[in-house]
């Protein structure tokens, strides 16, 4: 199944939270990459039918979402806040999700999505006593209790700790693999790209960026990087690499260099070999510029 | 009507503490019933006293406050709400549920406890316990769904239904006599007059009014209680 947004903006008030953005979620593991506030949970509460979209449409095989309960026989929801009953054992909670979906043996239902996301051992717990990570699970089991085609999750990975985290990449990975549309929100690009066949790069509610891993990743490390160089000798290393088209621009401040890459790769090869045939020792070379937060701030400007 | 959410909605109202809030009001309600008795005050005119004045104005609102707003207020702050609403059931329905929850409630918290309470005094005497219970009973599901409707409005239910419970129905209604047409505690009196005969007892609203306000303000809350939910939207951190 197929999740459309067409032109959809959302604003509130003043404040514009998603603007403009138009994509198709396809079966498969799709992610939706953005640094916090850039309205990834906008997005998803829109095609998880929690909120209206003040314009355009957004459809799942050209039904409409919002205001249509139907939509949740195909789709299972992991919202990011907590949302679990904490006074029900997790056995209670999922149970309740597969009642709620009228299945034909919600038991059955229940015992498997618990064995999926392996909570069959504390699943006589009360909600309450479960770590972090651990009630992310039950959430993910009361999703999927029903099979769905669709499945949303908003920030999946928050607070689990390593091993439970990988092992909700392998189930996501698998059911990715076996053709459910997946769609999940994070604003760590390792995650994603681990995760994620699919990525969408969501920036100030706008849509800068789609594509697969590989296309993301060279997005990012083809911008223009800014690299600050302490060396024996900055005045004479600044004019040596003035030389080389890779090198955009150069700044000579009283902390040493700032040099802006334009071309990474040939910067990168560039700079030890001007270094030694111009006989230089370089004490520091650092990004100036490496955090995702740069990053999504080319990926603005570019898309504007 | 949908059971699992009924469950669920129970388990969240009477589990722990949660009860202690419910059976503080006609607990009071039956201690004083029971010093009245003790000390001599188990009158027709006592009886009246206790029933107006503190079983329909101060316990029967309160009640419906905390049933009210409990069966929906609290699960919409903390977003457990979305449990039961990212399901194939719909909203309307899941409000309603919530509404029969409440006024069960209704029924075991106020109705009995008043009806009680005023045997107690008076036994069956003049049909005032029977009338009292009944106009509780009614006035009960009209509070409850009030509150519930105000509960999936504003996130300051309980402060806003505080508010309104003591100022509006506790001074407005009984001391504005303009006002005491449009106050359900009045309502409930009214019912309580038809089925008594206590000579004490007396209220501005005919029954004519009241029966039509009742069904009206009920229906017309859990109604409307639905159709918010079937927009409601999840604003996020953001």
């Amino acid at each position: 199944m197929n999740i459309e947004l067409a032109q959809v903006s959302r604003w509130y008030g003043n404040v514009v939270a998603v603007n403009d953005v138009t994509m198709t979620i396809r079966p498969g593991v799709t992610g939706l990459l953005g640094p916090n506030g850039a309205g990834k949970s906008t997005l998803l509460h829109m095609m998880a039918g929690f909120l209206a979209p003040s314009g355009g449409t957004v459809t799942m095989d050209g039904t409409r979402i919002w205001k249509n309960h139907h939509i949740y026989r195909n789709i299972g929801l992991v919202p990011e806040r907590e949302g679990v009953y904490g006074f029900l054992t997790g056995w209670q909670f999922v149970l309740s999700a597969a009642r709620l979906h009228g299945l034909p043996d919600p038991v059955e239902a229940a015992r498997k999505a618990l064995a999926t996301v392996e909570m069959e051992e504390p699943k006589d717990r009360r909600v309450e006593t479960y770590s972090k990570g651990m009630r992310q699970r039950v959430k993910v089991a009361a999703a999927l209790v029903h099979d769905p085609p669709v499945l949303l999750l908003d920030e999946p990975f928050n607070g689990m700790d390593p091993r439970q985290r990988m092992h909700l990449m392998d189930l996501i990975r698998s059911m990715g693999t076996a053709g459910k549309t997946i769609l999940f929100s994070s604003h760590i690009l390792e995650e994603v790209e681990r995760v994620a066949q699919q990525i969408e790069v969501l920036v100030a509610g706008r849509h800068a960026a789609s594509g697969n891993f590989r296309e993301i990743r060279r997005l990012m490390t083809d911008r223009p990087h800014l690299f600050r160089i302490r060396s024996s000798d900055d005045r004479k290393l600044a004019a040596a690499l003035m030389l080389d088209s890779s090198a955009g621009g150069v700044a000579l401040g009283p902390d040493g260099l700032e040099v802006r890459a334009a071309e990474f790769r040939r910067f990168a090869r560039l700079l030890p070999r001007v270094a030694r045939t111009e006989g230089i020792r370089l004490h520091q070379v650092s990004p100036a510029d490496e955090d995702l937060e740069s990053v999504f701030a080319y990926l603005i400007n570019r898309s504007t | 009507m949908n059971t699992v959410v009924a469950g669920i909605t129970y388990r969240a109202l009477l589990g722990r503490r949660r009860i202690v809030l419910l059976l503080l009001l006609p607990l009071a309600l039956i201690a004083l019933a029971i010093m009245l008795r003790l000390f001599g005050g188990n009158d027709p005119h006592s009886a009246e006293l206790l029933m107006d004045n503190f079983a329909i104005a101060v316990m029967l609102p309160l009640l419906g406050l905390i049933a009210g707003t409990g069966v929906i207020a609290p699960e919409i702050d903390d977003g457990t709400i979305i449990h039961l609403m990212s399901k194939p059931i719909s909203r309307p329905v899941i409000a309603q549920t919530k509404f029969l929850v409440a006024a069960s409630l209704m029924a075991v918290f106020a109705a009995v406890p008043t009806y009680f309470s005023a045997w107690l005094l008076v036994g069956n005497e003049d049909g005032l316990a029977a009338g009292f219970a009944l106009g509780a009973l009614v006035a009960g599901f009209a509070y409850v769904a009030v509150f519930l409707l105000l509960g999936t409005i504003t996130r300051h239910a309980v402060t806003i239904g505080i508010i309104y419970a003591l100022l509006w129905e506790t001074v407005v209604g009984t001391v504005v006599p303009g006002a005491q047409k449009f106050s359900i505690q009045q309502w409930a009196k009214s019912i309580a007059v038809q089925i008594s005969d206590n000579p004490f007892l007396d209220t501005n609203v005919t029954l004519g009014f009241a029966v039509p306000a009742l069904i009206i303000v009920t229906l017309g809350a859990v109604l409307w209680a639905g159709q918010r939910l079937r927009v409601f939207a999840l604003t996020g951190d953001e």
